[in-house]
């Protein structure tokens, strides 16, 4: 069936033609392919400015002191790497990569509900990103407040703060339209025959994270323009010298970043669950609780934010509840993870490139879950608060978790996207240094702040001089690792070998049609009549 | 064989996929209006959050405020809606200028909404109560934030009358032109659902600020 | 779950219509409830004076959304998205108060 398709001739989404010319014909295409890959490449350059200031930054802490450039710069470059990473990478991340590109194919449809609304959201996306690169070049200097923009320091500082403030609002803007998008797809566009139980974890996991970006993201939306508004005209609202109050920021702030950490880890725990059966040659186990758990997830992930504050001195009863409502996240975290490793069990199993990004995101998954747990008790809250163990914990979580599962597919749909294959043993190369980088480089981290290093800062005590050397050394390793990754797939864009329809024996949707796809997808709509992961077996019910 | 290859060309010409779904188109404007609840509802928990904090002073603040401006505005909204409402029920009963006229009402009513609000806000800048002023920044701390609030919150709102004028301005041209048609409608009814949204939120926000006693 | 897929494309089969008569009723009432709810702002009620203010709005809200908005006369689906949307609204806003309350 595969040769029929393969032999047929056709044109793909990437050499098609359309009335506009040059570049015009791919930054106004409403085709959510080519959307998926413009925002891989938006994301791809603004990843690399990202780690270009954690490189600086590691770099400032080889020795005590200055070692290459003075605190106020050190504060602008973490700040920047923050924003850079958070809303311009991980949050748009996987769903506007291969959510757009992924998400249509793999339920049987020709496109996304609103195809000029999903090339708008990619607009906003690269204005909001030209408008925080422009605010570090304005008089006054770039920001400097830590990319939670707490006030009232973000009222008081004379950097600039009110531009890219607007940039992450226009930024949420773009996110938003994506959710609306997404919801509204896998509501109205499900091939014939595709009900809820039968549609690809991975679209569950999109399903999930497109609520949560509509639901979530306009409370920020409105907590940034009060303090844009408070800057210009002083309405008093977070202000404490009016009678605001600073804490209702850091509430109205949580209440969309916390889900937001949801955004960035959902699409990829939905990756995970694509990835592991095609690799393991089997039926996911517990197709059902996955789906659900990513429900659960989003939803009681909604509800968890004032972990954040725990020492700022919200009250008791609430700093209570909210440990108990953190504690609670980890039930269906756990319940996939259980899945995946149960699908392995007995599985035959193929350790190709995206299986091992995979394997090596639980592993660095399971340690930023558990010391997710050290910070989400009050007692031991108190005293890693705010110090490298906070830091290292969400790098384990966001670059182990998200990142990670960002190069697992990158790689797993690579052929799909761009119909060729990249070389194998250069990327599992890559696949190692990045893993012994990653650790050198973030567990010291968790060692240094259990030790007393507070985060963020430009000095430190000379005792704390060799694990940091252990750091930045890793902090290198990994950024080769990195770049042979992208060397490589670069590499394999243009001189790869040809990939076939189906080259890992994945059993959605999207591998029944030609790498790369054809412009309308599919010749015709695919009538569905099993679940996503058949491969024979007996299916569970 | 050539032919089906000249007509696998057309078929992959880059186009836009454009297919008619009224309901989805529903859905997303459903979706969005949530956006907008959640946007104002930042607002609305911090304002829960202050009165809890200075529930005299708001009290003592929310004197100045105008009631009878307040009433008139909201039934102005209040009529607004029903017009909005007429324009889609005329435009189902192939009305075309009943429907251009009833949208029309609709703007006309959201100006003097309008109108309205900018001379209740300039009472209030006249006896100076505008933030950073003086005259409010002598007073205590919780009447300062009761006019930030009462500032953020209605002009958000008044934001939102304009871009729903804006919109409506289209609707209108969209009739005109027939590209709203007595059986393609779906575009007036989210334009309805929009405006309504509008209406929904000055329900809450007059109780809010003007009646408080 | 929700099998919405097979049916409501356009406008081509049953539209609800709803009559004028109707709309300018639901005004009346609305027009109604904004009096009642200002006149009783005059009387001092103490605590639940505020409650009774909201009460009010939130069934002129109900009128409006149902009515004017057609949600009555819609799928259950958007039934079921509002639900989500406010209930979410609600905790967020008992959670918050759980801090600001017990400060």
């Amino acid at each position: 069936m595969s040769e029929n398709i393969e032999s047929k001739p056709y044109i793909s989404f990437l050499q098609a033609e359309s009335k506009h010319k040059g570049i015009f014909k791919w930054i106004l295409s409403t085709d959510h392919k080519r959307i998926g890959i413009m925002y891989l490449a938006g994301m791809l350059c603004f990843l690399l400015v990202g780690i270009t200031f954690g490189f600086l930054m590691k770099l400032e802490m080889l020795t005590p002191g200055k070692t290459l450039f003075d605190a106020q710069t050190y504060n602008t470059f973490f700040t920047l790497h923050g924003i850079i990473m958070i809303f311009l990478f991980i949050i748009p991340g996987l769903p506007a990569v291969f959510g757009n590109f992924m998400l249509p194919l793999q339920i049987g449809a020709r496109d996304v509900a609103f195809p000029r609304l999903n090339l708008l959201s990619w607009w906003l996306y690269v204005i909001g990103g030209i408008f925080a690169i422009v605010s570090l070049f304005l008089q006054g200097g770039p920001i400097d407040t830590g990319w939670t923009f707490y006030v009232p320091y973000s009222l008081r500082t004379g950097t600039n703060v009110s531009l890219p403030l607007f940039a992450a609002f226009i930024l949420g803007f773009s996110s938003i339209l994506t959710g609306i998008n997404f919801v509204t797809t896998v509501h109205r566009l499900r091939a014939p025959g595709m009900t809820f139980f039968k549609m690809p974890l991975f679209v569950w996991a999109i399903y999930s994270t497109a609520w949560v970006q509509v639901i979530a993201t306009p409370v920020v939306g409105i907590t940034i323009i009060l303090v844009i508004v408070e800057r210009a005209f002083s309405l008093g609202i977070f202000d404490p010298s009016l009678g605001g109050d600073p804490l209702l920021f850091q509430h109205l702030f949580w209440i969309y970043s916390h889900p937001a950490v949801y955004i960035m880890i959902l699409p990829a725990m939905g990756a995970v669950s694509e990835i592991i059966p095609t690799f393991a040659k089997r039926t996911i186990f517990g197709y059902k609780a996955i789906a659900y758990s990513s429900l659960a997830i989003a939803f009681i992930g909604y509800f968890v934010w004032a972990h954040h504050m725990f020492t700022t001195g919200i009250s008791d009863v609430s700093r209570f509840i909210f440990s108990l409502l953190t504690f609670l996240v980890a039930i269906p975290s756990g319940v996939k993870v259980f899945n995946w490793v149960a699908t392995l069990y007995k599985g035959s199993i193929t350790p190709g490139v995206p299986l091992l990004f995979v394997m090596m995101f639980i592993f660095l998954f399971s340690i930023g879950g558990l010391t997710g747990l050290v910070l989400g008790s009050l007692a031991t809250n108190v005293h890693v608060h705010d110090t490298y163990f906070v830091v290292a914990h969400f790098h384990y979580v966001m670059f182990g978790g998200t990142v990670m599962i960002f190069f697992a597919a990158l790689h797993y749909w690579f052929p799909k996207m761009f119909g060729r294959m990249f070389n194998e043993k250069v990327a599992k190369w890559s696949v190692g240094l990045i893993f012994v980088g990653f650790n050198m480089l973030y567990f010291t981290m968790f060692i240094l702040g259990y030790e007393g290093m507070p985060r963020r800062y430009w000095d430190y005590l000379p005792q704390f001089q060799t694990l940091q050397v252990i750091s930045t050394v890793g902090s290198w390793i990994l950024i080769a690792g990195i770049l042979l990754m992208f060397g490589n797939l670069h590499r394999a864009m243009k001189k790869g070998t040809s990939a076939s329809a189906n080259p890992w024996g994945g059993k959605t949707l999207e591998w029944t049609i030609p790498s790369p796809p054809p412009v309308h997808n599919f010749d015709e709509i695919p009538v569905i009549t099993h679940g996503p992961y058949y491969y024979g077996e007996e299916e569970e019910k | 064989m050539s032919d089906t290859v000249i007509k696998n060309h057309a078929e992959n010409l880059q186009e836009e996929h454009v297919h008619r779904d009224d309901f989805g188109a529903k859905m997303g404007m459903w979706l969005f209006l949530f956006t907008e609840i959640l946007l104002f509802g930042g607002l609305f928990l911090l304002y829960m959050a202050y009165r809890l904090e200075y529930s005299h002073e708001f009290h003592i603040a929310a004197r100045e405020l105008n009631v009878g401006i307040g009433t008139f505005n909201t039934i102005i909204l209040l009529t607004s809606s029903l017009t909005m409402a007429l324009s889609i029920a005329a435009m189902q009963r192939s009305r075309k200028g009943l429907s251009l006229f009833l949208l029309a009402s609709t703007k006309i009513l959201a100006i003097g909404f309008l109108v309205n609000k900018y001379f209740e806000w300039s009472a209030k800048f006249e006896h100076g109560l505008y933030p950073r002023s003086d005259v409010l920044l002598d007073k205590p701390r919780g009447e300062y934030l009761f006019y930030g609030m009462y500032y953020a919150m209605t002009g958000l709102h008044a934001i939102h009358v304009i871009a729903g004028m804006t919109i409506l301005i289209f609707m209108f041209v969209f009739i005109w032109r027939n590209i709203i048609t007595p059986t393609n409608y779906v575009k007036l009814e989210n334009a309805g659902l929009y405006w309504h949204l509008v209406d929904l939120i000055w329900i809450f926000l007059f109780p809010l600020f003007y009646l408080i006693r | 779950m929700y099998n919405e897929n097979t049916e409501h494309t356009g406008h081509t089969e049953k539209e609800h219509s709803v009559g004028y008569g109707t709309y300018v009723l639901i005004w009346l009432v609305l027009v109604g409830l904004t009096v009642t709810t200002v006149s009783i702002s005059g009387i001092n009620l103490g605590n639940i004076s505020l409650a009774v203010a909201l009460l009010i709005a939130t069934v002129k809200s109900a009128f409006v959304i149902n009515i004017f908005m057609h949600i009555k006369f819609e799928d259950k689906i958007f039934r079921v998205f509002i639900a989500i949307a406010l209930m979410t609204l609600l905790s967020v806003f008992v959670l918050t108060a759980f801090d600001v309350f017990f400060r």
